[in-house]
């Protein structure tokens, strides 16, 4: 195969990866670990600083927005 | 922690603390220095006619100044903060992250011993000598060790979407450093690139571009994916948008490099190549920098009560402006124009002023309080005046640069119709001297808010323990 033909596969299959991570990211079945993990950030200040003044809104516990 | 128990992981936060205050003390020497070689710019008696105060020697120190010392140091206090707080466990490495830090500050006193004295690889952003380019190595592998080696222990199951960006930035700048420079040493402080010709020039605008996107780029948006969210108290507006970012930005930047290179010898399609990845990256710079704004959304009026996460969100719409303007400079045709003139100077202060600094301002004001057991930073006021003093500054820099850029392109291009030049260098020279005196102002009130950032700081570290509480927001 010459080398012109081995680069254009390589970006079809670039695209393609791109394409899988979309997907992937997207499907509605990860939404939730994603909330989780998008909000594990807060959850550190209620075990470290539990006895401090310190407290997250209440707000923070909101899922991300549902349209992206 | 094996157990339910809530009480405090043992985290290290020794070495953040270090490179936390090292972070502003660098601030103000990298932007003093830049300060100064703009007034040279006006005055050139201000090099005293000593070579060590020349121009040519002081701007890779502002340069490096602000990049590898105030820059760098923010990256390694957030990182190492942000993934002990995200995976839950202490920094792993034991010692090692001291070295990191040690190594690191011993890196900077020998740029700032070298460069004046003359000693340089004349490679843009990578002017340092080969020993100190050897031991940035062995630092640089060392910080890796310690990220990935936490990362490894971790007591979280997901990967923080912040940690994949710093280690992105870890393993790129990694690769671009020991690549980029490869030399043939002659003598103790003197070596020649292993590279030549047009692959040297590649190679040196591969690392070059990719320092701006890794280390410029990268690392910053792991600080804002943590901070934004932190200071904004709500969830990040789309973890699903910031995988896609990441994948994206990081597969993109890479190839942006050959634009430094318009019209030179490198080949014509190779810069091709270059222009149009550099234009493609828009996209995700742009679904990062609505990603981090919009964490905001439904919260807007935080920003009125809180100078802190004004630095944040400013920082974004500075980062969303220069890689509006980045991509559009990398076009040919508008290169034509732009290149060798203030404009680039223009656009680089407003990535580095306004979406670096900004952001790890920001991340700082947000950190030293939690580092030093305070509820709240000494003064909120400072923190304000801080801010418009910064912004201020940011905005007369880059309008002047702007301006002054443009003209310089428009009066190198003139002709007159028997084909000779409309006007010599001089003249486009004299003509740029009311905008460096503007630009000087600019950098004035940015290196006033530095200082007032670090009273500020040294207030907030001096105060007894828990003393300055939250103040409640109305």
């Amino acid at each position: 195969m010459d080398y012109g033909t081995l680069r254009g596969f390589f970006a079809l299959l670039i695209l393609a990866l791109f394409i899988i991570i979309v997907v992937w990211s997207y499907s509605k079945k990860r939404k939730d670990s994603f909330d989780d993990v998008a909000n594990s950030i807060f959850e550190e200040d209620k075990l470290d600083t539990a006895d401090k003044t310190r407290h997250p809104d209440k707000e923070s516990k909101q899922e991300t927005n549902n349209n992206v | 922690m094996t157990t339910s128990n809530t009480s405090a992981v043992d985290y290290n936060f020794d070495v953040v603390r270090q490179f936390t205050v090292m972070t502003v003390i660098w601030g103000i020497v990298g932007t003093l220095v830049g300060v100064l070689i703009a007034a040279q710019l006006i005055w050139p008696a201000l090099n005293f006619d000593t070579p060590w105060l020349t121009y040519s020697r002081l701007r890779p120190l502002h340069t490096n100044a602000v990049i590898f010392a105030f820059g760098t140091s923010a990256l390694f206090a957030t990182s190492y903060y942000v993934v002990q707080r995200t995976c839950q466990t202490r920094l792993f490495g034991g010692k090692l992250a001291a070295f990191t830090f040690w190594g690191w500050q011993a890196v900077i006193v020998a740029a700032a011993i070298s460069l004046p004295l003359g000693y340089t690889s004349t490679k843009e952003y990578a002017e340092l000598e080969w020993p100190i380019d050897i031991l940035i190595a062995v630092v640089w592998v060392s910080y890796a060790i310690v990220f990935f080696g936490t990362l490894v222990k971790r007591k979280t199951s997901h990967i923080y979407v912040a940690n994949w960006f710093f280690g992105g930035f870890i393993v790129t700048v990694a690769v671009l450093h020991i690549g980029n420079s490869m030399v043939i040493p002659v003598s103790a402080m003197k070596s020649y690139s292993l590279y030549s010709g047009a692959i040297d020039a590649m190679m040196q605008w591969w690392y070059g571009h990719n320092a701006v996107g890794f280390l410029l780029t990268a690392g910053f948006l792991g600080m804002m994916y943590y901070f934004v969210p932190k200071q904004a108290e709500r969830p990040v507006y789309s973890y699903r948008l910031s995988i896609v970012h990441f994948w994206a930005l990081i597969s993109l930047y890479i190839w942006a490099g050959p634009h430094h290179l318009h019209y030179t010898a490198l080949p014509d399609w190779a810069q091709s190549v270059g222009m149009v990845m550099s234009i493609v990256l828009f996209l995700p710079s742009w679904g990062g920098m609505i990603n981090g704004i919009m964490t905001l959304s439904g919260a807007w009026h935080k920003l009125r009560s809180d100078p802190i996460l004004r630095f944040l969100i400013v920082s974004l719409s500075f980062y969303g402006m220069s890689t509006f303007e980045g991509p559009m400079m990398a076009i040919k045709s508008v290169n034509a124009l732009s290149h060798y003139t203030d404009w680039t100077v223009g656009h680089v202060h407003s990535g580095a002023l306004g979406w670096v600094a900004m952001v790890s301002i920001g991340a700082m004001y947000h950190l030293i309080p939690i580092l030093f057991n305070q509820g709240r930073m000494y003064s909120m006021r400072l923190i304000n005046i801080h801010f418009w003093l910064h912004t201020a500054g940011i905005v007369l820099y880059i309008v002047a640069m702007w301006i002054s850029g443009v003209m310089q392109g428009l009066m190198w291009r003139a002709v007159n119709s028997d084909g000779t030049l409309t006007y010599s260098f001089v003249e486009s020279l004299t003509a740029s001297y009311p905008f460096y005196f503007i630009r000087f102002i600019g950098g004035v009130l940015v290196v006033t808010g530095f200082l007032l950032m670090a009273y500020n700081m040294f207030k907030t570290i001096g105060a007894k323990d828990n003393s300055l509480k939250p103040l409640e927001v109305a």
